[in-house]
């Protein structure tokens, strides 16, 4: 049997998997804390605005959106496949594609701070 | 030595006359210090001798006598009856077709395992005057874990993608494969890869992890599974980036 | 050998309630289900980057939103869901990247210690560069 290519699709699961362990947890603080009143200084928007506005800041934060959504639409194909949903190309299609798309609204939206 | 009354459901079925499976209740007197395999040999010697299964060894080596037993996949030889008060459920292996009974067709792991070839593959030819390989201690401990496995399939039982996906190679045979790829005798890897890495192979796991738990030998597949598909990775974006790169 | 034998073998059909059958099997599906906050969550991030990118007054509609309790809501589950996502990825990561020191293996516990250690050092650097305490 061939080998598969799976690799391009388990590699960016693998770094997202790993990325959104160590961070995503404290964005949520962050944002949970803004909501709560209790907006963080960064998350004022004089501050984050000239944050973004860095080219390697967002480049990274380009970065951190592809593997973190890659990596959830990836999971969330299996998890279908494992509910016995059996149109798996259908289905990974339709999610890897939210996740580009997301990457790329995201580069379209940070190009513009 | 105390006395129990044990319950036993097991799972029927005989290829010749029925179209499903179905249970059957057995109620025999066991010792305390019991297994379940001695149950259904008990069973078997004076209730009914039509109940057909696999043993052997009686002692947790042979992997032979794997079961469901209440939904989890044990081995007979090693299910204590003290630790089930109440009726005691026995299946055939899931995941797998039923023979007669509690014997499964094992075909589909035997197969696998073929495929995946689970024997020394030398690096280089070498000859008898060569004298033996040399290991040191820490390049047998590198695979010592994988080698452990008793080809029981309970891994197989416990795993869903493998009930889910039937071409599925499976933990046991993946981790074998593995066991020779860490072997510092062996240079077969490139060639297990065409099964191990391949839409077959390592990447069907999900890491549910159910198999390590289920193995009685303490293998970890789910281990070498995750290990394989590192190092498949690794392989596929130095072949694809980097293609100067001599295999 | 199947084949010599008299009778068809049996194949017992599979169905979802293998999710059921043992409590492993039901925290698998746990872990994988986090994947549907952390996505969320990340596609709340992406709007955000358009309220910044929109301008003040969108941003400070942004911040508004956060506060609304069904954002709380979804926060709390995303959280609790990221952290759990975070307990078991680094659980594991000993089991698929084992280091062998010499004869031996470094213990799970080691490797799965350093990272919640490093987890735990870059969130609190997180926050205080954020402005957070």
């Amino acid at each position: 049997m061939a080998r598969s290519n799976k690799p391009i699709v388990w590699g960016p699961f693998a770094a997202g998997g790993t990325l959104t362990a160590f961070l995503t947890p404290v964005l949520i603080v962050l944002t949970l804390l803004a909501g709560l009143g209790l907006t963080p200084e960064l998350l004022g928007y004089d501050r984050l605005h000239a944050f973004m506005g860095h080219w390697l800041i967002k480049l990274v934060a380009i970065g951190v959106v592809f593997v973190s959504l890659w990596s959830a639409a990836h999971r969330l194909r299996i998890t279908c496949y494992d509910l016995g949903v059996r149109a798996d190309a259908f289905v990974a299609t339709v999610l890897y594609a939210v996740a580009l798309i997301g990457t790329l609204a995201a580069a379209v939206f940070l190009a513009g701070v | 030595m105390a006395e129990r009354k044990v319950e036993l459901e097991v799972l029927r079925y005989n290829p010749e006359t029925d179209s499903e499976p179905h249970f059957q209740r057995y109620s025999v007197s066991c010792p305390e210090e019991w297994v379940v395999l001695d149950a259904l040999n008990h069973v078997k010697e004076t209730l009914d001798p039509t109940l057909s299964y696999r043993w052997s060894c009686h002692m947790a080596v042979c992997g032979s006598c794997g079961m469901m037993i209440d939904n989890e996949p044990k081995l007979a030889c090693k299910t204590f009856l003290r630790d089930y008060p109440g009726v005691i459920r026995v299946e055939p292996l899931r995941h797998f077709p039923i023979q007669r009974d509690l014997v499964t067709v094992p075909d589909d792991f035997i197969a696998k395992l073929a495929r995946v070839k689970p024997y020394l593959i030398p690096k280089e030819p070498r000859p008898l005057e060569a004298g033996e390989y040399r290991q040191t201690p820490a390049e047998l401990k590198r695979y010592k874990q994988f080698t452990l496995c008793i080809n029981c399939m309970l891994c197989y039982a416990a795993c869903p993608e493998y009930g889910l996906i039937p071409d599925y190679i499976g933990p046991a045979a993946l981790s074998l494969a593995h066991r020779y790829n860490q072997d510092s005798r062996d240079g077969g890897r490139g060639e297990r890869q065409e099964e191990v890495a391949s839409k077959a192979g390592v990447w069907e796991c999900s890491f549910v992890g159910a198999c390590s738990e289920v193995c009685p030998e303490h293998v970890d597949p789910a281990a070498a599974i995750q290990q394989a598909k590192i190092q498949s990775t690794v392989d596929w974006y130095k072949e694809h980036l980097m293609p100067w790169l001599k295999k | 050998m199947a084949e010599e034998m008299s009778g068809k073998p049996y194949l017992r059909p599979i169905s979802s309630e293998w999710i059921f059958r043992h409590p492993r099997y039901l925290r698998y599906m746990v872990r994988e289900f986090s994947c549907l906050f952390i996505g969320g969550y990340t596609l709340l991030l992406v709007a955000g980057l358009k309220s910044l990118s929109d301008g003040r007054a969108a941003y400070e509609a942004f911040l508004e939103c956060l506060r609304s309790p069904a954002s709380i809501v979804f926060q709390v589950l995303a959280l609790a869901f990221a952290a759990y996502h975070s307990i078991t990825w680094f659980n594991l990561t000993p089991k698929a990247m084992p280091l062998q020191l010499g004869e031996d293996f470094l213990p799970d516990a080691a490797i799965a210690g350093a990272h919640f250690a490093a987890w735990a050092v870059l969130s609190l650097a997180v926050l205080y560069f954020a402005g957070a305490f």
